[in-house]
């Protein structure tokens, strides 16, 4: 479980985060919604320690961060899965490279142990075929899952998405949304995706925060939102064309 | 004030270079690999350069000793001085700024802007230690590179004497071989490890701390090689000036 416990975060004269308050489970996907700008990349930067909040605290499973030694500190980085925008996969390695990549660094298995594993999680995520390609060899859907089979390689305790979905097709950013919420039922951790995708949230917004210019303007889960009367969030959800015809119906239905 | 904070941010850079060490199985694999991509790759274009440019001091040497009364072996005496004290140690510097350090700039650069040196430090890893410290080793062989830099120089030179009728070979070779002062190679190499320093650092910071994308990665490995020649030229005048004059 992650706390986050009024979290403030200014760059210079500008205060993108005003004090942020809520609770990430485990066994569950969170997601951070919001529109470009409402400070969800800092967010969640802070919340993967690459920013320090000039007030309040972040706890991982009853630790706070910020008080933590710099031993403990690696150690806690090493029970992360990261998944980036776009995918981040070190391109002077193949997708099997990148896979074991986090194994190397962090354990002392062999290299057949290692190879073993990767081959495992790659077979999980779908990639079968695909070790030896080179990362600009696969698609984007492909190499969002190569992201993900690293981020989980190393059986994380927390996994961090930010828009997993960004540049994908809607029937891939489905595949992808199903997939981060099997991983996170399977192996039981706390998920936290930054997304702007209102699909994603449908899909797999087990609990949603909704940030508003460095706030939280909203929280609750995915059957909520779309009953929520908080303007901020309607003005957000509702903004498609397809989303609106649907809150009609249901304000029709209602009336 | 930039300039301060670079400066500050630079030395701050190296400071963190040498902090929190990556695992050593990995870090071997980096060190060859930059050895290779940097050290190995870069022979062929000195080799090529070193030969030609000892030729043409040769042949410039001995249009401009024209008289009878200075002996020809000095064509050898100023080729070796040339390519010893200056040629291969600053001047295949400045050219390597522009190969090894535009390839330094621009491959930690794009990893900066694809989010790869992002995911380095989530995972915990020193992001500086795994890029630059492996460079930085590496680059320590640079003198072996110079080395060859001399060595081809000279021979150039060698073959510009004999195939272009300038003097004899025992002339040249009485040339090399005269008044041979062992502190100039020193000081040769001596200015070498300094440029090696310099050339896997500054192209390093200025793609560690690039912002932006694509066109800022062209843009910054400009910046690199501008910077790495002014430091690589005004630290050689510093050297020589304490290393020879006295």
């Amino acid at each position: 479980m992650i706390e986050v416990k009024n979290i403030h975060k200014s760059f210079g004269d500008a205060h993108i985060l005003k004090g942020i308050t809520t609770t990430f489970e485990k066994g569950k996907t969170s997601l951070v919604i919001g529109q470009s700008g409402s400070g969800k990349t800092v967010f969640l930067k802070c919340l993967l320690g690459l920013f320090s909040p000039e007030e309040g605290e972040i706890e991982y499973d009853g630790l706070a961060y910020a008080k933590l030694t710099d031993a403990q500190k690696r150690n806690l980085r090493a029970d992360i899965g990261m998944v980036f925008q776009g995918s981040a996969l070190f391109d002077s390695m193949t997708i099997l490279e990148n896979v074991m990549f986090p194994l190397r660094m962090f354990t002392k298995q062999t290299k057949t142990e290692m190879e073993d594993r990767a081959d495992f999680v790659l077979k999980r995520v779908n990639l079968e075929d695909a070790h030896h390609k080179m990362p600009s060899e696969a698609s984007g859907g492909m190499q969002k899952r190569v992201a993900i089979a690293r981020a989980i390689v190393n059986k994380p305790k927390y996994l961090f998405c930010d828009e997993p979905n960004s540049g994908l097709d809607p029937k891939t950013a489905i595949v992808i949304d199903n997939l981060i919420q099997e991983i996170t039922d399977e192996y039981n951790i706390t998920t936290v995706i930054n997304s702007h995708d209102m699909n994603s949230v449908m899909e797999i917004g087990e609990k949603i925060v909704f940030l508003k210019d460095g706030l939280k303007a909203w929280e609750g889960s995915k059957e909520n939102i779309f009953k929520t009367d908080n303007e901020v969030v309607t003005d957000f959800v509702y903004s498609s064309n397809l989303f609106k015809k649907v809150r009609q119906m249901y304000l029709e239905e209602r009336a | 004030m930039s300039y301060l904070h670079n400066i500050g941010a630079y030395f701050l850079m190296i400071a963190e270079m040498f902090r929190k060490p990556t695992k050593w199985s990995v870090m071997r694999t980096l060190i060859l690999k930059d050895i290779d991509d940097l050290i190995i790759g870069s022979l062929g274009i000195v080799a090529f350069i070193s030969f030609f440019v000892g030729g043409v001091v040769t042949i410039q040497t001995a249009l401009n000793i024209d008289n009878p009364l200075i002996p020809k072996y000095l064509i050898g005496f100023a080729t070796r001085q040339s390519i010893i004290l200056e040629f291969a140690p600053t001047f295949i510097s400045i050219i390597m700024a522009g190969k090894v350090g535009s390839f330094i700039t621009s491959s930690i650069g794009t990893m900066r802007v694809t989010e790869q040196i992002d995911a380095l430090e989530v995972m915990g890893i020193n992001s500086l230690n795994y890029l630059v410290f492996p460079k930085f080793i590496a680059l320590m062989l640079y003198p072996f590179v110079i080395s060859i830099a001399m060595f081809l120089g000279i021979v150039g030179g060698m073959a510009a004497v004999i195939f272009g009728g300038f003097g004899t070979l025992e002339d040249y070779i009485i040339g090399i071989q005269m008044d041979f002062i062992p502190f100039h190679i020193i000081y040769a190499f001596i200015k070498t490890f300094v440029f090696a320093f310099l050339l896997a650092t500054i192209p390093s910071f200025y793609g560690f701390y690039m912002k932006g994308g694509a066109l800022e990665v062209g843009k910054a490995s400009t910046t690199s090689f501008v910077w790495t020649s002014v430091v690589i030229i005004l630290l050689n005048y510093i050297l020589t000036q304490l290393l020879l004059s006295s």
